[in-house]
């Protein structure tokens, strides 16, 4: 597993009007989302830790090395000397050279360190092998990303950045190579920081984010908490906003097709899942989804029904509606109303609410399975 | 240099030529792709030069640069002991002038078709700046090298107004085929004339069939 590195960086760099600063330390475990919607600066700040902008000022170290500094005077690391992978949001093969020796590239590379990958691991790991005498130009967009990643891990980088690395793959292709990236932590020892603009992957991959807007960080934290804040609406998006929950399968009904999910106190039932009994999940609620009542309701066809009490609630002055914040046994959810209905129920921090959720819903966003 | 008929000594200047282009010019190009200097234009601009002067111009102004009494000159001579004008590396150096558009442009061309994007790829793998270019900007620019050196050395075994000026018509060490032709139709030798024309028609014929057959192909594949 990873040694905690720690990464800390503060720099500026500006592109004609936009400009990018961003200060902020980590201890490098997992994967890190670096959140933010397109234009937001995200590739720059990769690009940056990477060492691709060398017209950046300020000061970046990474485990005790310092990467960028100016004192006592201006300090560049090259980007072939900082070992960090990247992998491209176009992948970025080499046109001349096959899989195997785009692989191969990169082995020869590699930075030395106790040797976690080799060739034939990672080729097995990310199913390369039927791929391995093929050229870049005959790959799909979701080969040529695994083998992007598989290349970068093959040069033992002690920090892998992904700047949306699905972006160009539609929903199946990216739902095929969500596993191999969430697994990669784990399986190569590395620490991953991942750009998105997808809640979806922030949910699915993350455990920490960091919230970007308009070159500037607005937030950062776990994942659960962070997507759960609700001044952030402008950031994280309102239509996509929710909430990152986990759960353990209790059982399945398989008459119905339904797993039976346990949040920590509340539970909840989804379409069915591959998972045993036992198993944590993940799953992501998005706001709008969520519906509240102030009396526990009867004959409704939704199943899921969750007590709970509000926390907050911030109205959206020149539009309809109202994000509230409810604590749940295990966890909190947000749920988007119109300010009317906030209004006519008498919703307002304290009160005991139910919160209603269309099992049907939870298919929306994508459920981890984590062992 | 002192035997060897026109053909050998035309063919062996192109070589030389298009060897130390390919030197000098490499990094020329590479500068020129991706540099954000302002200076770009005007090294650009000269860099094309010898595609609009006449070549008696250029030819003039290096025979004054190769004079003993000018500063190049003299040190060339103090250095060697010889002069530049009318020897055979004066003419290797005159040719490397006004071939040089032909080398430089056809590898930055190559250049910035590759772009950044396998470059910076390529250095988060680990490569070091010069092993970027052998592995990666090298091999993929590898029909751009070889349309450079073709056109180069074509146009080498072409030139005349150059060596005229610079080289005059020395037997062996300055007299290329074009200069041959030039004396042969003079002493109204038709025959000489007609088969060192005949002979590099049809080479450059073949020569530029190459180029626009290499240009037309799917991407070279090495590796």
């Amino acid at each position: 597993m990873s040694d905690d590195a720690v990464l800390s960086f503060r720099f500026r760099l500006s592109h004609g009007a936009f400009q990018v600063a961003l200060a902020h330390d980590m201890r490098l475990a997992g994967i890190t989302a670096l959140f933010g919607h397109s234009g937001s600066g995200k590739t720059t700040v990769l690009r940056v830790l990477a060492g691709l902008e060398s017209r950046a000022d300020g000061h970046i170290a990474f485990d005790g090395a310092v990467w960028q500094g100016e004192q006592p005077r201006r300090s560049f690391v090259p980007p072939h000397e900082r070992a960090v992978g990247y992998v491209f949001q176009d992948a970025r093969l080499f046109p001349h050279l096959t899989v195997a020796g785009n692989l191969a590239f990169a082995e020869s590379r590699s930075r030395n360190r106790a040797a976690v990958s080799n060739f034939e691991t990672v080729v097995g790991r990310f199913d390369l092998e039927p791929l391995l005498e093929r050229r870049p130009e005959s790959l799909s967009g979701g080969e040529l990303q695994r083998v992007a990643v598989a290349r970068a891990l093959l040069a033992r980088p002690r920090l892998l950045l992904m700047d949306e690395p699905l972006s160009a793959l539609d929903t199946p292709r990216k739902a095929e190579i969500l596993p191999y990236i969430a697994r990669l932590p784990e399986q190569f020892g590395v620490p991953v920081i991942y750009v998105t603009h997808s809640v979806d992957e922030v949910a699915y991959l993350a455990d920490e984010m960091i919230v970007l807007s308009k070159g500037r960080k607005v937030a950062d934290g776990p994942v659960g908490e962070t997507l759960a804040r609700l001044d952030l609406g402008p950031a994280t998006g309102r239509f996509e906003a929710g909430v990152v929950l986990k759960a353990t399968v209790v059982g399945h009904d398989t008459e119905y097709r339904l797993t039976r999910l346990d949040l920590g106190g509340a539970q909840i039932e989804v379409p069915m899942l591959d998972a045993a009994p036992g198993a944590r999940v993940r799953m992501r609620l998005r706001a709008r989804d969520v519906i509240l009542a102030t009396k526990r309701p009867e004959q409704l066809s939704s199943r899921n029904i969750i007590e709970g009490r509000i926390v907050e609630v911030v109205e959206e002055p020149s539009t309809p509606f109202a994000e509230t914040l409810v604590e749940i046994p295990g966890g909190l959810i947000r749920a988007r109303l119109t300010r009317r209905s906030v209004a006519d129920l008498g919703i307002a921090p304290g009160v005991a609410v139910f919160a209603l959720v269309k099992s049907i819903s939870l298919v929306g966003g994508i459920i981890a399975v984590k062992s | 240099m002192t035997d060897g008929g026109p053909v050998f000594l035309t063919f062996l200047l192109a070589a030389v030529t298009t060897v130390l282009l390919l030197l000098v010019g490499t990094p020329l190009a590479w500068w020129l792709a991706h540099t954000r200097s302002r200076a770009k234009p005007i090294i650009e601009a000269i860099t094309a030069l010898p595609l609009v002067l006449p070549p008696t111009v250029l030819g003039f102004y290096l025979l004054i640069l190769f004079s003993p009494n000018a500063p190049f000159g003299g040190f060339w001579v103090t250095l060697t002991g010889s002069t530049l004008a009318f020897s055979f590396t004066g003419l290797v150096i005159a040719s490397m002038l006004y071939s040089l558009p032909f080398m430089v442009q056809p590898l930055q061309t190559a250049f910035e078709q590759i772009g950044r994007e396998p470059l910076e790829a390529a250095a988060t793998l680990g490569a070091s700046p010069r092993d970027v270019f052998f592995s990666v900007a090298a091999p993929m620019a590898l029909r751009g090298f070889l349309t450079a050196s073709v056109l180069t050395f074509a146009h080498t075994i072409g030139e005349f107004g150059v060596v005229l000026m610079v080289g005059g018509n020395i037997p062996g060490r300055t007299k290329v085929i074009s200069i041959a032709v030039y004396e042969h139709v003079e002493t109204l030798n038709y025959a000489e004339a007609h088969m060192l024309s005949g002979g590099l028609l049809l080479f450059s014929f073949a020569v530029l069939v190459t180029v626009y057959a290499l240009n037309r192909k799917a991407p070279l594949n090495v590796g």
